[in-house]
Protein backbone atom coordinates (compact mmCIF):
# COMPACT_ATOMS: atom_id res chain seq x y z
CA UNK A 1 0.00 0.00 0.00
CA UNK A 2 1.46 3.68 -0.66
CA UNK A 3 0.66 5.58 2.06
CA UNK A 4 1.30 9.44 1.86
CA UNK A 5 3.99 11.07 3.22
CA UNK A 6 1.65 12.88 5.67
CA UNK A 7 -0.03 9.64 7.14
CA UNK A 8 3.71 8.33 7.09
CA UNK A 9 4.94 11.00 9.24
CA UNK A 10 1.82 10.89 11.38
CA UNK A 11 2.14 7.11 12.06
CA UNK A 12 5.79 7.92 13.00
CA UNK A 13 5.20 10.79 15.23
CA UNK A 14 2.54 8.68 17.05
CA UNK A 15 4.33 5.57 17.21
CA UNK A 16 7.63 8.01 18.74
CA UNK A 17 4.81 8.97 20.98
CA UNK A 18 3.65 5.70 22.12
CA UNK A 19 7.26 4.96 22.87
CA UNK A 20 7.73 7.57 25.41
CA UNK A 21 4.32 6.62 26.59
CA UNK A 22 5.55 3.36 27.40
CA UNK A 23 9.02 4.46 28.49
CA UNK A 24 8.81 8.36 31.00
CA UNK A 25 7.53 6.62 33.65
CA UNK A 26 10.48 4.08 34.10
CA UNK A 27 12.80 6.71 33.38
CA UNK A 28 11.24 8.99 36.39
CA UNK A 29 12.01 6.15 38.82
CA UNK A 30 15.65 6.42 37.81
CA UNK A 31 15.62 9.77 38.26
CA UNK A 32 13.73 10.01 41.60
CA UNK A 33 16.71 7.46 42.85
CA UNK A 34 18.97 10.18 42.85
CA UNK A 35 17.13 12.91 43.73
CA UNK A 36 18.17 14.61 47.03
CA UNK A 37 14.44 15.29 48.05
CA UNK A 38 12.02 13.20 50.00
CA UNK A 39 9.26 13.87 48.86
CA UNK A 40 7.84 13.41 44.88
CA UNK A 41 7.90 17.25 44.33
CA UNK A 42 8.95 17.75 40.60
CA UNK A 43 11.73 19.38 39.32
CA UNK A 44 14.07 17.39 42.10
CA UNK A 45 16.14 19.46 44.59
CA UNK A 46 19.54 18.11 43.78
CA UNK A 47 21.75 14.56 42.50
CA UNK A 48 22.36 11.94 45.60
CA UNK A 49 23.72 8.75 45.94
CA UNK A 50 22.46 9.21 49.91
CA UNK A 51 19.73 6.72 49.02
CA UNK A 52 21.86 4.21 48.13
CA UNK A 53 23.53 3.95 51.19
CA UNK A 54 20.23 4.38 53.45
CA UNK A 55 18.91 1.35 50.94
CA UNK A 56 21.85 -0.92 51.50
CA UNK A 57 22.05 -0.70 55.22
CA UNK A 58 17.62 -1.19 55.73
CA UNK A 59 17.53 -4.04 57.24
CA UNK A 60 14.37 -4.83 56.02
CA UNK A 61 14.55 -4.07 52.07
CA UNK A 62 17.77 -5.82 52.25
CA UNK A 63 15.57 -9.40 54.11
CA UNK A 64 12.87 -8.79 51.25
CA UNK A 65 15.28 -8.52 48.65
CA UNK A 66 17.50 -12.41 49.86
CA UNK A 67 13.96 -13.85 50.37
CA UNK A 68 13.06 -12.83 46.48
CA UNK A 69 16.13 -13.85 45.13
CA UNK A 70 15.67 -17.38 47.32
CA UNK A 71 11.99 -17.49 46.04
CA UNK A 72 12.55 -16.68 42.21
CA UNK A 73 15.57 -19.21 42.23
CA UNK A 74 13.65 -22.00 43.46
CA UNK A 75 10.15 -21.37 41.42
CA UNK A 76 12.72 -21.43 38.40
CA UNK A 77 14.06 -24.68 39.02
CA UNK A 78 10.86 -26.18 39.69
CA UNK A 79 9.35 -24.50 36.27
CA UNK A 80 12.45 -25.68 34.89
CA UNK A 81 11.79 -29.28 34.92
CA UNK A 82 8.15 -29.57 34.76
CA UNK A 83 8.38 -27.25 31.79
CA UNK A 84 10.96 -29.06 30.26
CA UNK A 85 9.66 -32.76 31.13
CA UNK A 86 6.20 -31.21 29.63
CA UNK A 87 7.55 -29.66 26.76
CA UNK A 88 9.18 -33.52 25.81
CA UNK A 89 5.99 -35.10 26.38
CA UNK A 90 3.67 -32.50 24.10
CA UNK A 91 6.29 -32.24 21.17
CA UNK A 92 7.76 -35.76 21.06
CA UNK A 93 4.43 -38.24 22.05
CA UNK A 94 1.13 -38.41 20.77
CA UNK A 95 -1.65 -38.76 23.31
CA UNK A 96 -5.22 -38.25 24.32
CA UNK A 97 -5.23 -34.74 25.74
CA UNK A 98 -2.31 -33.32 24.29
CA UNK A 99 -4.37 -30.11 23.12
CA UNK A 100 -5.62 -30.13 27.01
CA UNK A 101 -1.95 -29.67 28.20
CA UNK A 102 -1.10 -26.24 26.44
CA UNK A 103 -3.85 -24.74 28.07
CA UNK A 104 -3.48 -25.98 31.24
CA UNK A 105 0.04 -24.63 31.42
CA UNK A 106 -1.28 -21.50 30.72
CA UNK A 107 -3.93 -20.98 32.44
CA UNK A 108 -2.58 -19.77 35.65
CA UNK A 109 -0.90 -17.06 34.06
CA UNK A 110 -4.21 -16.00 31.98
CA UNK A 111 -6.54 -16.05 34.73
CA UNK A 112 -6.57 -12.85 36.62
CA UNK A 113 -3.54 -13.36 39.38
CA UNK A 114 -6.16 -13.02 42.41
CA UNK A 115 -7.67 -16.19 41.24
CA UNK A 116 -5.14 -17.95 41.33
CA UNK A 117 -4.09 -16.26 44.74
CA UNK A 118 -7.18 -17.05 46.49
CA UNK A 119 -7.31 -20.38 44.93
CA UNK A 120 -4.11 -21.14 46.40
CA UNK A 121 -4.47 -19.63 49.20
CA UNK A 122 -8.04 -21.38 49.95
CA UNK A 123 -6.20 -25.06 49.35
CA UNK A 124 -3.36 -24.03 51.92
CA UNK A 125 -5.09 -23.19 54.53
CA UNK A 126 -7.42 -26.04 53.97
CA UNK A 127 -4.92 -28.93 53.73
CA UNK A 128 -3.23 -27.11 56.42
CA UNK A 129 -0.09 -26.31 55.29
CA UNK A 130 0.88 -22.67 56.73
CA UNK A 131 1.53 -20.06 54.19
CA UNK A 132 5.13 -18.86 54.27
CA UNK A 133 8.19 -18.73 51.97
CA UNK A 134 7.69 -22.91 50.69
CA UNK A 135 3.80 -21.75 49.65
CA UNK A 136 5.33 -18.37 47.86
CA UNK A 137 7.63 -20.91 46.24
CA UNK A 138 4.75 -23.24 44.76
CA UNK A 139 2.31 -20.88 44.05
CA UNK A 140 5.62 -18.69 41.93
CA UNK A 141 6.10 -22.12 40.01
CA UNK A 142 2.73 -22.60 39.02
CA UNK A 143 2.92 -19.89 36.88
CA UNK A 144 6.15 -19.92 35.49
CA UNK A 145 6.56 -23.21 34.50
CA UNK A 146 4.30 -22.08 31.07
CA UNK A 147 7.72 -19.71 30.32
CA UNK A 148 9.86 -22.89 30.28
CA UNK A 149 7.17 -24.86 28.44
CA UNK A 150 6.57 -22.12 25.34
CA UNK A 151 10.76 -21.63 24.75
CA UNK A 152 11.33 -25.28 25.34
CA UNK A 153 8.57 -26.65 22.78
CA UNK A 154 8.98 -23.56 20.44
CA UNK A 155 12.65 -25.39 20.60
CA UNK A 156 11.77 -28.74 20.02
CA UNK A 157 8.99 -27.93 17.64
CA UNK A 158 11.83 -26.24 15.12
CA UNK A 159 14.37 -29.09 15.22
CA UNK A 160 13.01 -32.47 14.11
CA UNK A 161 12.66 -35.61 16.17
CA UNK A 162 14.82 -37.65 13.76
CA UNK A 163 18.07 -36.28 15.07
CA UNK A 164 16.80 -38.18 18.29
CA UNK A 165 16.31 -41.39 16.25
CA UNK A 166 19.30 -41.61 14.98
CA UNK A 167 21.13 -41.62 18.18
CA UNK A 168 19.18 -44.26 19.11
CA UNK A 169 20.34 -46.13 15.54
CA UNK A 170 23.62 -45.80 16.90
CA UNK A 171 23.31 -47.23 20.11
CA UNK A 172 22.92 -44.33 22.31
CA UNK A 173 20.01 -45.22 25.33
CA UNK A 174 17.93 -42.35 26.19
CA UNK A 175 19.87 -41.10 28.69
CA UNK A 176 22.99 -40.56 25.99
CA UNK A 177 20.67 -39.09 23.64
CA UNK A 178 19.19 -36.75 26.12
CA UNK A 179 22.94 -35.65 27.38
CA UNK A 180 24.42 -35.03 23.99
CA UNK A 181 21.82 -34.30 21.22
CA UNK A 182 18.31 -33.24 23.12
CA UNK A 183 19.40 -30.94 26.13
CA UNK A 184 22.65 -29.22 24.17
CA UNK A 185 19.93 -28.47 21.11
CA UNK A 186 17.30 -27.31 24.42
CA UNK A 187 19.68 -25.45 26.13
CA UNK A 188 19.58 -21.99 25.08
CA UNK A 189 15.87 -22.02 24.95
CA UNK A 190 15.94 -23.51 28.72
CA UNK A 191 18.18 -20.51 29.65
CA UNK A 192 15.94 -18.03 28.12
CA UNK A 193 12.68 -19.78 29.60
CA UNK A 194 14.60 -20.20 32.87
CA UNK A 195 15.29 -16.40 33.13
CA UNK A 196 11.56 -15.09 31.97
CA UNK A 197 10.63 -17.31 34.88
CA UNK A 198 12.84 -15.48 37.31
CA UNK A 199 11.81 -12.44 36.06
CA UNK A 200 8.47 -12.88 36.42
CA UNK A 201 8.70 -14.45 39.95
CA UNK A 202 10.77 -11.84 41.51
CA UNK A 203 7.98 -9.36 40.06
CA UNK A 204 5.09 -11.04 41.04
CA UNK A 205 3.05 -9.41 43.78
CA UNK A 206 -0.58 -10.55 43.74
CA UNK A 207 -0.22 -14.26 44.35
CA UNK A 208 2.45 -13.58 46.58
CA UNK A 209 0.08 -11.40 48.53
CA UNK A 210 -2.42 -14.29 49.30
CA UNK A 211 0.13 -17.23 49.50
CA UNK A 212 3.34 -15.39 51.90
CA UNK A 213 1.89 -15.26 54.92
CA UNK A 214 4.26 -12.81 56.89
CA UNK A 215 6.91 -13.61 54.39
CA UNK A 216 8.08 -10.27 53.01
CA UNK A 217 9.30 -10.58 48.81
CA UNK A 218 10.43 -7.20 47.44
CA UNK A 219 7.65 -6.37 45.81
CA UNK A 220 5.74 -6.86 49.33
CA UNK A 221 8.31 -4.44 50.90
CA UNK A 222 7.93 -1.84 48.42
CA UNK A 223 3.77 -1.95 48.05
CA UNK A 224 3.41 -1.61 52.27
CA UNK A 225 6.67 1.14 52.34
CA UNK A 226 5.49 3.44 49.53
CA UNK A 227 2.62 4.63 51.43
CA UNK A 228 4.90 5.59 54.47
CA UNK A 229 6.34 8.78 53.67
CA UNK A 230 9.45 8.91 55.30
CA UNK A 231 10.43 5.51 53.00
CA UNK A 232 9.70 7.30 49.65
CA UNK A 233 13.43 8.00 48.63
CA UNK A 234 14.34 4.30 50.08
CA UNK A 235 11.32 2.83 47.53
CA UNK A 236 12.90 4.82 45.01
CA UNK A 237 15.91 2.91 44.93
CA UNK A 238 14.44 -0.27 45.48
CA UNK A 239 11.99 0.77 42.43
CA UNK A 240 15.71 1.02 40.61
CA UNK A 241 16.81 -2.69 41.70
CA UNK A 242 13.96 -4.34 40.97
CA UNK A 243 13.64 -2.67 37.76
CA UNK A 244 16.95 -3.82 36.82
CA UNK A 245 16.54 -7.12 37.80
CA UNK A 246 13.18 -8.03 36.27
CA UNK A 247 14.79 -5.87 32.79
CA UNK A 248 18.30 -7.20 32.72
CA UNK A 249 17.32 -11.43 32.48
CA UNK A 250 14.35 -10.57 29.86
CA UNK A 251 16.95 -8.58 27.77
CA UNK A 252 19.14 -11.17 27.96
CA UNK A 253 16.19 -13.94 27.23
CA UNK A 254 15.11 -11.77 24.51
CA UNK A 255 19.04 -11.98 22.85
CA UNK A 256 19.30 -15.56 23.21
CA UNK A 257 16.03 -16.51 21.45
CA UNK A 258 16.14 -13.70 18.76
CA UNK A 259 15.91 -16.35 15.92
CA UNK A 260 12.84 -17.84 17.84
CA UNK A 261 11.18 -14.75 18.45
CA UNK A 262 9.27 -16.47 21.75
CA UNK A 263 10.56 -15.00 24.59
CA UNK A 264 9.09 -11.99 25.30
CA UNK A 265 5.28 -13.11 24.41
CA UNK A 266 4.00 -13.79 28.04
CA UNK A 267 1.92 -16.70 27.04
CA UNK B 1 32.29 -40.30 10.71
CA UNK B 2 33.97 -42.22 13.26
CA UNK B 3 35.61 -40.00 14.32
CA UNK B 4 32.63 -38.08 16.00
CA UNK B 5 31.15 -41.33 17.77
CA UNK B 6 34.72 -41.97 19.17
CA UNK B 7 34.33 -38.92 21.12
CA UNK B 8 31.29 -39.76 22.95
CA UNK B 9 32.26 -41.80 25.97
CA UNK B 10 30.91 -45.59 25.92
CA UNK B 11 27.55 -45.65 26.99
CA UNK B 12 27.22 -46.31 30.90
CA UNK B 13 26.45 -50.65 31.57
CA UNK B 14 24.73 -51.62 34.17
CA UNK B 15 21.53 -50.90 35.96
CA UNK B 16 21.16 -47.66 34.06
CA UNK B 17 21.93 -49.07 30.67
CA UNK B 18 19.19 -51.98 31.40
CA UNK B 19 16.80 -49.63 32.31
CA UNK B 20 17.44 -47.28 29.51
CA UNK B 21 16.76 -50.22 27.54
CA UNK B 22 13.35 -51.04 29.04
CA UNK B 23 12.21 -47.69 28.76
CA UNK B 24 13.19 -48.10 25.28
CA UNK B 25 10.79 -51.03 24.61
CA UNK B 26 7.53 -48.81 26.69
CA UNK B 27 6.99 -45.62 24.91
CA UNK B 28 3.83 -45.44 27.46
CA UNK B 29 5.96 -45.88 30.38
CA UNK B 30 8.30 -43.24 29.30
CA UNK B 31 5.21 -41.05 28.19
CA UNK B 32 4.25 -41.35 32.07
CA UNK B 33 7.77 -40.53 33.09
CA UNK B 34 7.57 -37.30 31.65
CA UNK B 35 3.89 -36.38 32.06
CA UNK B 36 3.57 -37.26 35.94
CA UNK B 37 5.77 -34.29 37.39
CA UNK B 38 4.33 -31.25 34.92
CA UNK B 39 0.49 -33.10 35.15
CA UNK B 40 0.14 -33.99 38.59
CA UNK B 41 1.65 -30.60 39.89
CA UNK B 42 -0.77 -28.43 37.56
CA UNK B 43 -3.86 -30.61 38.33
CA UNK B 44 -2.95 -31.29 41.80
CA UNK B 45 -2.02 -27.88 42.54
CA UNK B 46 -3.51 -25.41 40.26
CA UNK B 47 -6.65 -26.90 39.59
CA UNK B 48 -7.74 -28.85 42.50
CA UNK B 49 -7.00 -25.20 44.42
CA UNK B 50 -9.47 -24.05 41.84
CA UNK B 51 -11.80 -26.97 43.01
CA UNK B 52 -11.16 -26.23 46.57
CA UNK B 53 -11.83 -22.30 46.02
CA UNK B 54 -15.35 -23.33 44.56
CA UNK B 55 -16.07 -25.55 46.78
CA UNK B 56 -15.17 -22.85 49.75
CA UNK B 57 -17.65 -21.02 47.92
CA UNK B 58 -20.66 -22.73 49.36
CA UNK B 59 -19.62 -22.85 53.46
CA UNK B 60 -19.68 -19.72 55.33
CA UNK B 61 -18.47 -17.97 57.64
CA UNK B 62 -19.56 -17.52 61.78
CA UNK B 63 -19.95 -13.57 62.11
CA UNK B 64 -19.36 -14.22 65.92
CA UNK B 65 -16.30 -16.72 66.41
CA UNK B 66 -14.70 -16.18 62.87
CA UNK B 67 -14.76 -20.06 62.25
CA UNK B 68 -16.11 -21.41 58.97
CA UNK B 69 -19.04 -23.43 58.96
CA UNK B 70 -18.90 -26.44 56.74
CA UNK B 71 -22.34 -26.62 56.35
CA UNK B 72 -23.21 -26.02 52.18
CA UNK B 73 -25.29 -22.76 51.97
CA UNK B 74 -25.94 -20.60 49.12
CA UNK B 75 -25.60 -17.71 51.03
CA UNK B 76 -22.38 -16.10 49.51
CA UNK B 77 -24.07 -16.25 46.11
CA UNK B 78 -27.30 -14.36 47.54
CA UNK B 79 -24.61 -11.87 48.69
CA UNK B 80 -23.07 -11.57 45.41
CA UNK B 81 -26.37 -10.69 43.71
CA UNK B 82 -27.88 -8.86 46.54
CA UNK B 83 -24.85 -6.76 47.86
CA UNK B 84 -22.96 -3.90 46.09
CA UNK B 85 -20.98 -6.42 44.50
CA UNK B 86 -23.58 -6.13 41.13
CA UNK B 87 -22.65 -2.63 40.75
CA UNK B 88 -18.60 -3.17 41.67
CA UNK B 89 -18.74 -5.95 38.83
CA UNK B 90 -20.31 -3.81 36.13
CA UNK B 91 -17.78 -1.19 37.18
CA UNK B 92 -14.97 -3.28 36.72
CA UNK B 93 -16.23 -4.87 33.69
CA UNK B 94 -16.79 -1.45 32.03
CA UNK B 95 -13.15 -0.11 33.73
CA UNK B 96 -11.75 -3.28 31.71
CA UNK B 97 -13.38 -2.82 28.53
CA UNK B 98 -12.67 0.72 28.94
CA UNK B 99 -9.16 0.00 29.32
CA UNK B 100 -8.91 -2.55 26.42
CA UNK B 101 -10.47 -0.34 23.89
CA UNK B 102 -7.56 2.54 24.24
CA UNK B 103 -5.12 -0.05 24.68
CA UNK B 104 -6.45 -0.98 21.16
CA UNK B 105 -6.46 2.16 19.86
CA UNK B 106 -2.57 3.50 21.05
CA UNK B 107 -1.69 0.00 20.08
CA UNK B 108 -3.13 0.36 16.29
CA UNK B 109 -0.72 3.33 14.70
CA UNK B 110 2.77 1.66 16.95
CA UNK B 111 2.25 -1.44 15.40
CA UNK B 112 1.51 -0.70 11.58
CA UNK B 113 4.58 1.43 12.13
CA UNK B 114 6.52 -1.26 13.62
CA UNK B 115 5.31 -3.70 10.87
CA UNK B 116 4.98 -1.52 7.74
CA UNK B 117 7.35 1.54 7.90
CA UNK B 118 10.02 0.48 10.10
CA UNK B 119 13.34 -0.84 8.18
CA UNK B 120 13.66 -4.45 9.98
CA UNK B 121 16.62 -3.47 11.98
CA UNK B 122 14.54 -0.76 13.98
CA UNK B 123 11.79 -3.31 13.58
CA UNK B 124 13.58 -5.82 15.75
CA UNK B 125 14.61 -2.98 18.11
CA UNK B 126 11.10 -1.74 18.48
CA UNK B 127 9.89 -5.71 19.21
CA UNK B 128 12.37 -5.65 22.29
CA UNK B 129 11.52 -2.08 23.54
CA UNK B 130 8.29 -3.10 23.86
CA UNK B 131 9.14 -6.51 25.59
CA UNK B 132 11.23 -4.80 27.76
CA UNK B 133 9.27 -2.70 29.65
CA UNK B 134 6.22 -5.40 29.74
CA UNK B 135 8.62 -7.27 31.92
CA UNK B 136 9.21 -3.89 34.00
CA UNK B 137 8.57 -4.89 37.55
CA UNK B 138 4.82 -4.51 37.85
CA UNK B 139 4.53 -2.87 41.11
CA UNK B 140 7.25 0.09 40.09
CA UNK B 141 5.22 1.00 37.36
CA UNK B 142 2.15 1.63 39.27
CA UNK B 143 3.92 3.29 41.96
CA UNK B 144 5.58 5.82 39.58
CA UNK B 145 2.26 6.91 38.34
CA UNK B 146 1.74 7.62 42.05
CA UNK B 147 4.34 9.64 41.67
CA UNK B 148 3.67 11.54 38.07
CA UNK B 149 -0.52 11.94 39.19
CA UNK B 150 0.72 13.62 42.63
CA UNK B 151 -0.26 16.87 43.71
CA UNK B 152 3.31 18.24 43.20
CA UNK B 153 4.02 15.74 41.02
CA UNK B 154 5.88 16.00 37.13
CA UNK B 155 2.15 16.17 35.49
CA UNK B 156 0.62 19.05 36.94
CA UNK B 157 4.20 20.77 36.55
CA UNK B 158 4.18 20.41 32.83
CA UNK B 159 0.70 21.15 32.10
CA UNK B 160 0.70 24.06 34.77
CA UNK B 161 2.00 26.40 32.11
CA UNK B 162 -0.73 25.41 29.81
CA UNK B 163 -2.81 26.71 33.04
CA UNK B 164 -3.94 23.15 33.16
CA UNK B 165 -3.93 20.25 35.73
CA UNK B 166 -3.55 16.48 35.82
CA UNK B 167 -6.72 14.15 36.65
CA UNK B 168 -4.71 13.47 40.07
CA UNK B 169 -5.93 10.26 42.18
CA UNK B 170 -9.33 8.98 41.18
CA UNK B 171 -10.87 6.75 38.40
CA UNK B 172 -9.28 8.56 35.32
CA UNK B 173 -6.26 7.46 37.08
CA UNK B 174 -7.08 3.80 37.25
CA UNK B 175 -7.83 4.06 33.79
CA UNK B 176 -4.71 5.60 32.74
CA UNK B 177 -2.38 3.31 34.85
CA UNK B 178 -4.17 0.46 33.24
CA UNK B 179 -3.56 1.54 29.92
CA UNK B 180 0.13 2.25 30.39
CA UNK B 181 0.63 -1.43 31.96
CA UNK B 182 -0.99 -3.40 29.58
CA UNK B 183 -0.30 -1.76 26.83
CA UNK B 184 2.34 -3.43 25.98
CA UNK B 185 0.36 -7.24 26.17
CA UNK B 186 -1.75 -5.22 23.57
CA UNK B 187 1.19 -3.91 20.93
CA UNK B 188 3.13 -6.79 20.64
CA UNK B 189 0.03 -9.48 19.13
CA UNK B 190 -1.55 -6.18 16.79
CA UNK B 191 2.08 -5.87 15.32
CA UNK B 192 2.46 -9.26 14.47
CA UNK B 193 -0.95 -9.25 13.22
CA UNK B 194 -0.23 -6.49 10.86
CA UNK B 195 3.40 -8.50 9.66
CA UNK B 196 1.30 -11.42 8.42
CA UNK B 197 -0.79 -9.42 6.12
CA UNK B 198 0.91 -10.27 2.91
CA UNK B 199 1.46 -6.92 0.80
CA UNK B 200 -0.59 -8.36 -2.14
CA UNK B 201 -3.75 -7.49 -0.88
CA UNK B 202 -2.76 -3.73 0.22
CA UNK B 203 -1.76 -3.50 -3.84
CA UNK B 204 -4.85 -5.19 -4.81
CA UNK B 205 -7.49 -2.74 -2.74
CA UNK B 206 -5.17 -0.09 -4.44
CA UNK B 207 -5.41 -1.16 -7.94
CA UNK B 208 -9.03 -0.77 -7.53
CA UNK B 209 -9.15 2.51 -6.38
CA UNK B 210 -9.13 2.08 -2.47
CA UNK B 211 -7.79 5.00 -0.96
CA UNK B 212 -5.48 4.63 1.92
CA UNK B 213 -8.20 4.89 4.53
CA UNK B 214 -10.59 2.83 2.51
CA UNK B 215 -7.73 -0.11 2.49
CA UNK B 216 -7.12 0.29 6.83
CA UNK B 217 -11.17 0.44 7.33
CA UNK B 218 -12.38 -2.26 5.12
CA UNK B 219 -8.78 -4.65 4.52
CA UNK B 220 -6.17 -4.07 7.23
CA UNK B 221 -8.59 -3.27 10.47
CA UNK B 222 -11.02 -6.64 9.65
CA UNK B 223 -7.23 -8.28 8.53
CA UNK B 224 -6.04 -7.55 12.15
CA UNK B 225 -9.57 -7.65 14.19
CA UNK B 226 -8.57 -10.98 15.55
CA UNK B 227 -4.65 -10.00 17.07
CA UNK B 228 -6.37 -7.05 18.77
CA UNK B 229 -8.79 -9.57 20.49
CA UNK B 230 -5.92 -11.69 20.96
CA UNK B 231 -4.16 -8.89 22.97
CA UNK B 232 -7.26 -7.87 24.45
CA UNK B 233 -7.49 -11.05 26.74
CA UNK B 234 -4.42 -9.97 28.62
CA UNK B 235 -5.77 -6.21 28.54
CA UNK B 236 -9.25 -7.16 29.79
CA UNK B 237 -8.07 -10.29 31.78
CA UNK B 238 -5.28 -8.92 34.07
CA UNK B 239 -7.45 -5.56 34.68
CA UNK B 240 -10.16 -7.55 35.81
CA UNK B 241 -8.10 -9.29 38.56
CA UNK B 242 -5.96 -6.46 39.82
CA UNK B 243 -6.62 -4.38 42.82
CA UNK B 244 -3.18 -3.15 43.31
CA UNK B 245 -3.86 -0.65 40.86
CA UNK B 246 -6.71 0.88 42.18
CA UNK B 247 -5.45 0.72 45.34
CA UNK B 248 -2.82 3.02 44.69
CA UNK B 249 -4.15 5.66 42.58
CA UNK B 250 -7.58 6.15 43.94
CA UNK B 251 -10.28 4.72 46.38
CA UNK B 252 -12.57 3.24 44.22
CA UNK B 253 -13.62 -0.38 44.88
CA UNK B 254 -13.11 -2.83 42.23
CA UNK B 255 -14.14 -6.41 41.99
CA UNK B 256 -10.14 -7.34 42.67
CA UNK B 257 -10.28 -4.86 45.78
CA UNK B 258 -13.56 -6.50 47.45
CA UNK B 259 -11.92 -10.10 46.95
CA UNK B 260 -8.79 -8.77 48.73
CA UNK B 261 -10.42 -6.52 51.57
CA UNK B 262 -12.50 -9.82 52.65
CA UNK B 263 -9.83 -12.21 52.67
CA UNK B 264 -7.86 -9.87 54.72
CA UNK B 265 -10.87 -9.73 57.01
CA UNK B 266 -10.89 -13.92 57.18
CA UNK B 267 -14.37 -14.24 55.34
CA UNK B 268 -11.95 -16.63 53.21
CA UNK B 269 -15.87 -18.37 51.99
CA UNK B 270 -17.05 -15.20 50.71
CA UNK B 271 -13.82 -13.96 49.52
CA UNK B 272 -13.72 -17.59 47.29
CA UNK B 273 -17.33 -16.86 45.61
CA UNK B 274 -16.04 -13.21 44.86
CA UNK B 275 -13.57 -14.98 43.42
CA UNK B 276 -15.62 -16.80 40.93
CA UNK B 277 -16.93 -13.90 39.09
CA UNK B 278 -13.34 -12.24 37.16
CA UNK B 279 -12.56 -16.05 36.87
CA UNK B 280 -16.36 -16.76 35.04
CA UNK B 281 -16.05 -13.69 33.24
CA UNK B 282 -12.41 -14.77 31.81
CA UNK B 283 -14.09 -17.85 30.86
CA UNK B 284 -16.55 -16.66 28.49
CA UNK B 285 -14.81 -13.76 27.10
CA UNK B 286 -12.05 -16.38 26.25
CA UNK B 287 -15.04 -18.33 24.72
CA UNK B 288 -15.97 -15.52 22.82
CA UNK B 289 -12.67 -14.82 22.31
CA UNK B 290 -12.19 -17.71 20.22
CA UNK B 291 -15.12 -17.32 18.39
CA UNK B 292 -13.75 -14.15 17.07
CA UNK B 293 -10.53 -15.95 15.78
CA UNK B 294 -8.62 -15.14 18.26
CA UNK B 295 -6.20 -17.92 19.61
CA UNK B 296 -5.04 -18.23 15.56
CA UNK B 297 -4.03 -15.12 15.83
CA UNK B 298 -1.75 -15.63 19.07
Amino acid sequence: MTIGRGTRLALTVAAAAILAFVYLPIALIVVYAFNSGTTPSWPPVGFTLHWFEEAIRNTGLQQAFLTSMAAALAATIIALVLGTLASLAVSRYRFFGRDAISLIVIFPIALPGIVTGMALSSTFSQVGIPLGFLTIIIGHATFCIVLVYNNAIARLRQTSATFEEASADLGADSWTTFRYITFPNLRSALLAGALLAFALSFDEVIVTIFTAGGVKTLPIWIFQSFRLANQVPVVNVAGLFAILLSVIPVYVATRITSSTGVAGSRV
Amino acid sequence: MTSITNDLPPPPRGLLRRLAGWLHRRPSVRLGGLLAGPVGWLVIVYLGSLAIMLLNAFWTRDAFSGQTIYVPTLKNFEDLINGPYPGITLRTVALAAAVTVTCGLLALPIGYFMARIASPRLRNALVVAVIVPLWASYLIKVYSWRLILAEEGILNWALAPLGLKGPGFGDVAVWLVFTYIWLPYMILPVYAGFERIPESLLEASSDLGGRSWTTFRRILLPLVFPAMVAGSIFTFSLTLGDYIAPATVSTTIFIGNSIFANFGAGNFPLAAALSLVPLVIVLIYLLIARRLGAFNAL
